[in-house]
């Protein structure tokens, strides 16, 4: 028999005096750790196939599950971890790339956390948001600069194709297939009642979803899955995504098992096939072949929508941002390091990209300084958490934010990581039907939309204490944030002040 | 009226509907007290096979069967509710033989117990719907 090298990671506490024997655990868990045995009338666990996702622990009645780490461990060692160890162990067993999912959990910096909001005290006096009017109504996309009238005077419209955001946040690219059909159901409806928008991915657009067309961007990715005039007309916005905070410089893979009919359909590949999306989309190897694309699908749409291109962070992020907006691009979407995925290479998601709020702060420069900045507007996501990074992410110069992870919790999910199995207990990473059901779109937009009103409320609160009234008025106004534990350096990139400057 | 009704569509399987059935009409505070080492007799019950599943309890009908075929008067209609007094039951189990979805049942405290929507429990909403992780069973006009 083979030796087992891992321990299980977590350990499954069942207080015995409260466990009533109800199987909810049991029936709840699609890793199968919890039975009844019959023998010895009660509960036991296999702590060896828990995730940790908590779907046993948020429905056991009586409070009488949790779960905790193992304290079963190697001798100390600061270089040689347990974790680096097991991930060795891992790979000598099955000689594969380690696979993850979600963002980088790793412990780099937080750009966020290091940066301090103003408030306005006896001069400019602050604003009270229940009283007063307080703008957050954004509009996404190229900025005119130069009023046109006609021959009486009158101003003529010479807008380009925007977005329209009664609050300045976004649901992010998450495929038809990645998330399940109730996950993407919730994301609909909970942008259309909040004005905002969701994201098809790569995945193409489910026939049923066509009738939230108007809160949809639909997605051109290197896959192409589902791309066709139907798809494009259907979108209020187009992004051609040419990489992904999680996994930059790298392509994606739907293995055929989760490609069931629905999903083929949707993808227009047939069923139980691999979905390969290629690393770099095959016709664009520069600037000049980004902007074919983009004009191609502005010409395929009647130049009615406007076209985004997403990126992940890169180290030379700033100048790839100003070849895209000089691609006839009008909005720029940025994904940070810590951005999700449903699966990615460990060692990439934890190792490639950089901090979003530092990617933000010198594409916002960048564009300023080469008088650009109005060809574009910014959006950013990757590990955007709650409504204090937006008004920083704003206050650097972003117009939006794109938000999926924190999405995703506010749907249940526990952040367990597992998502490239497939068998996600609270229904969204999972294809499966009777795991899929778990999720209710009913329950699902609510707290979305629960979540999105809060952070509204959160967002005006804070421009009234800066004594701001309206989002514009923040938008890359750098001198209301403080930077905190930050070095010249770090300063100089985010272009704000120490504390107390 | 409002009714108890149950989508099948969001319908778990979870049981937990069963369990918060059983505690609410124990009489008792704490649900472990109420439901440790018991077998649990819910007037609401989980139908499953396969992969279908869904919870069955009293359809508190218009014309109720139950009602009709009562012999001792136990079993009434009050706004609606389809009620039983247990003083009055005597144990024949008609109704038990009459209801066509099975949610007339044998009790230990009286001679039959069924879903009485929670009225004549301390909770006076029905716990099986307060419960219910998924919507799956709703209390409302239709």
């Amino acid at each position: 028999m083979a030796i087992e090298y891992l321990y299980p990671q977590f350990e499954v506490l069942r207080n015995p005096d409260r466990c009533i024997a109800c199987r909810v655990c049991e029936r709840q868990c699609a890793n199968e750790v919890h039975h009844f045995d019959t023998d010895l009338q009660k509960m036991v666990s296999d702590e060896s196939k828990c995730v940790n996702c908590h779907r046993c622990v948020s429905l056991c009645p009586t409070r009488a599950l949790k779960i905790t780490k193992t304290n079963h461990q190697f001798r100390e060692n600061a270089n040689w971890t347990g974790e680096v160890i097991e991930e060795i162990y891992r790979q000598a067993n099955s000689g594969g790339t380690l696979l993850s999912s979600m963002g980088n959990p790793k412990n780099y910096p937080i750009y966020w956390d290091k940066m301090l909001i103003n408030a306005s005290q006896v001069t400019n006096p602050s604003i009270d948001p229940l009283r007063e009017p307080m703008e957050i109504r954004t509009f996404l996309g190229k900025k005119p600069t130069t009023i046109e009238r006609d021959e009486n005077g009158k101003i003529i419209p010479n807008l380009s194709p925007r977005l329209e955001l009664d609050i300045p946040v976004m649901f992010s690219a998450m495929s038809y297939g990645s998330i399940s059909y109730n996950a993407h159901e919730s994301l609909a409806r909970a942008s259309k009642a909040m004005g905002t928008y969701y994201n098809t991915g790569e995945g193409g657009l489910h026939e049923d979803f066509y009738k939230w067309g108007d809160n949809t961007i639909v997605q051109v990715a290197s896959g192409r899955f589902g791309v066709e005039k139907d798809y494009l007309d259907a979108g209020a916005a187009i992004e051609i995504k040419i990489g992904q905070g999680a996994k930059p410089g790298i392509g994606g893979h739907l293995p055929g098992t989760k490609v069931a009919s629905d999903i083929s359909r949707t993808r227009m590949i047939p069923e139980g096939t691999d979905a390969i999306s290629p690393a770099p989309h095959h016709d664009i190897y520069s600037i000049e072949d980004l902007r074919q694309l983009v004009y191609s699908l502005k010409e395929a749409t009647a130049y009615k929508k406007p076209v985004i291109v997403k990126i992940s962070a890169v180290h030379n992020v700033a100048a790839i941002a100003s070849g895209i907006a000089r691609s006839g691009a009008d909005i720029i979407a940025i994904d940070g390091y810590r951005g999700g995925t449903g699966a990615a290479p460990t060692r990439i998601r934890d190792n490639v990209g950089i901090p979003i709020a530092l990617a933000l702060a010198s594409v916002d420069q960048r564009l300023r300084e080469e008088g650009i900045r109005d060809n574009v507007s910014i959006v950013v996501g990757g590990s955007i958490r709650n409504s204090a990074d937006i008004i920083k992410a704003i206050a650097l110069g972003a117009d939006a934010v794109y938000i999926a992870t924190a999405a995703l919790l506010s749907l249940g999910c526990h952040l367990c990581r597992t998502c490239q199995n497939g068998k996600c207990n609270w229904g969204i990473a999972t294809q499966r039907p009777e795991l899929v059901k778990r999720l209710n779109p009913d329950i699902g937009s609510e707290r979305l939309i629960n979540l999105l009103t809060a952070w509204g409320h959160e967002i005006r609160e804070m421009m009234g204490g800066m004594g701001i009234n309206s989002i514009e008025a923040l938008r890359g106004n750098r001198l209301m944030l403080r930077g905190i534990g930050l070095n010249e350096k770090e300063l100089e990139i985010l272009g704000i002040k120490h504390a107390g400057e | 009226m409002k009714r108890v009704y149950v989508n099948e569509k969001w319908c778990l399987g979870c049981h937990l509907c069963e369990y918060n059935c059983a505690f609410a009409n124990s009489g008792v505070d704490d649900m472990v007290k109420a439901l440790k080492g018991k077998t649990i007799a819910p007037r609401i019950r989980v139908e499953e096979s396969d992969s279908i599943n869904f919870a069955v309890s009293c359809r508190h009908c218009d014309n109720p069967l139950c009602v009709k075929g009562c012999i001792s008067g136990a079993l009434s209609i009050q706004d609606g509710v389809i009620s039983i007094d247990s003083d009055k039951c005597v144990g024949c189990y008609t109704c038990v033989l009459s209801c066509p979805y099975g949610c007339i049942s044998t009790s230990e405290a009286g001679a039959v117990q069924k879903c009485e929507l929670c009225t004549k429990n301390a909770d006076g909403i029905p716990q099986c719907v307060a419960g219910c992780p998924n919507n799956a069973i709703v209390f409302e006009e239709r």
